[in-house]
């Protein structure tokens, strides 16, 4: 195998659901520590400390949780459709697993970044929603996530689920461009300037370093969650394995 | 040697290609009431919009190119479970997969019957909504054009989707589920055009855009779609 020398060796093991259960078991207290702590702090941080925005006060602070949820709700698509690749290419089960595991917290994830967008909205722009290129685009990535949930809802057999989903969320990925760039054509030939989205200012330090803090810290938070899903679903369909079940009743 | 091989092997995917072509239109003329449905649910939608909103004429020769673009995709994928449904039924996929032909030249060939049965005749009706709604002379070619470019990237996206739902007992309106998100870009620019037609603006641009999707559609949706059949059928 020609391939194999060019992948460490971790990424194979990885193929093991066992193996990806112990190691998990070892890093989640580390990633669950340290997403309690950066949450903490950018929260404490940003709302308490961080200097107000001079055009839009005190609202702006919403966007330490708007920005890093929209920014995982798009990492977490890759994420899935990477996954789903690597299950489809290499038939890894765990990898399938993690792509199935990804899709409903990047579901929630978007939902947080369109209700926090749409709660921002109101005091900058007057109204909920606005057909704004970003919040369309982030609408539209929701609708690809309930597709792809869907794929996995309506198919028994969970092999054929795990690869339809993948070739869909595969088609998904090389659409999201096209999609991001022609809602934005769409936008600007639409929509003359009501809305004008205050150009962003270069953010002072004080105001990004939380943004920052509260992004790993999403991140962190991200993990733990997928690791807690993941470790959940890898009992779950290794359960007639012999390992499981010594786990699960200890002889 | 070399040189006759491929010279046959070319041969066998033409002909096979042309072969499902001409069997999926036969098919499809044969049961007439298949290929009208489409249409009358196309000419049906637009006229929901007058009743449902306003007979004005200014208004609707507003939301014309929206409303026919969006009755069109509609329309589409309305056709689109059927594409796979009855040779997946009858084992005809199955036997394909085992021919030595690559599936994608199958799939490429259904995706172009299908067109030919609803994306072409949806185009060719489509100025008979423009003038229900009032849409000005000047842009039926843009709406024709937007259509016809258009149209067939429809096709090739949607048998993405039906591909991944042929063996699903009630996979309808899962389709329009995992179909629908990726339309919006066809739907953007198709709608543009005739917007940009309907108020005198040159609509090469727009067009420009739909040929390219449909390129990058052409080279891409056939691995998607063979995949898709090919998990359905072993799935």
């Amino acid at each position: 195998m020609a391939v194999s020398k060019w992948l460490p060796r971790w990424f194979f093991q990885l193929a093991s659901p066992r193996w990806c259960y112990e190691i998990t078991g070892k890093l989640l207290p580390g990633f669950l520590i340290a997403a309690v702590f950066l949450l903490g702090v950018g929260i404490v941080w940003a709302l308490g400390f961080a200097p107000p925005d001079y055009q839009q006060g005190n609202s702006f602070r919403i966007m330490y949780l708007h920005v890093p949820s929209a920014i995982l709700a798009q990492s977490c698509y890759m994420l899935m459709a990477i996954a789903g690749a690597i299950g489809l290419i290499w038939k890894m089960k765990v990898a399938d697993m993690v792509a199935y595991c990804t899709a409903p917290i990047g579901a929630s994830m978007a939902v947080i970044a369109l209700a926090t967008g749409a709660i921002w909205g109101k005091p900058t722009w007057g109204s909920w929603w606005v057909w704004d290129a970003r919040l369309t685009s982030m609408l539209i990535l929701l609708f690809l996530y309930f597709g792809v949930m869907a794929l996995y809802a309506a198919m028994e057999s969970e092999a054929s689920a795990a690869k339809a989903a993948a070739v869909l969320s595969l088609v998904g990925l090389v659409n999201i461009p096209i999609i991001k760039y022609s809602v934005e054509w769409w936008n600007t030939l639409h929509q003359p300037a009501t809305f004008t989205l205050t150009e962003k200012p270069a953010m002072p330090a004080e105001m990004w370093m939380p943004l920052l803090v509260m992004v790993i810290g999403f991140y962190c938070f991200f993990s733990v969650s997928l690791m807690l899903r993941l470790r959940n679903e890898i009992l779950r369909r290794e359960r007639r394995a012999g390992w499981v079940k010594d786990l699960i009743v200890p002889k | 040697m070399a040189d006759s091989r491929t010279k046959t092997s070319d041969n066998s995917l033409g002909k096979q290609f042309a072969a499902v072509f001409k069997r999926d239109l036969l098919l499809s003329f044969r049961r007439k009431s298949d290929l009208a449905n489409p249409l009358i649910f196309f000419l049906m939608v637009a006229t929901l919009f007058p009743l449902g909103v306003s007979p004005e004429p200014n208004f609707l020769a507003e939301v014309a190119p929206g409303v026919v673009w969006v009755a069109a995709l509609l329309a589409t994928l309305l056709s689109l479970d059927g594409l796979f449904r009855s040779d997946f039924d009858d084992g005809t996929l199955e036997q394909v997969m085992l021919s030595p032909q690559p599936l994608m030249v199958v799939c490429l060939a259904k995706v172009a019957a299908h067109w030919v049965t609803t994306g072409l005749p949806l185009t060719l009706m489509s100025p008979l909504l423009g003038l229900m709604l009032f849409l000005p002379s000047d842009a039926m070619l843009g709406l024709m054009a937007s259509l016809l470019i258009g149209t067939p990237t429809l096709s090739l996206i949607g048998a993405i989707g039906a591909g991944l739902t042929v063996g699903l007992k009630k996979g309808g309106v899962l389709i329009s589920l995992l179909v629908l998100p990726l339309y919006i870009p066809v739907l953007i620019f198709g709608s543009g055009a005739v917007q940009a037609a309907s108020i005198g603006l040159p609509v090469v641009g727009y067009l420009a855009l739909l040929g390219a999707m449909l390129a990058l559609g052409f080279v891409l949706a056939p691995f998607a779609i063979s995949a898709a059949v090919r998990i359905s059928v072993s799935g």
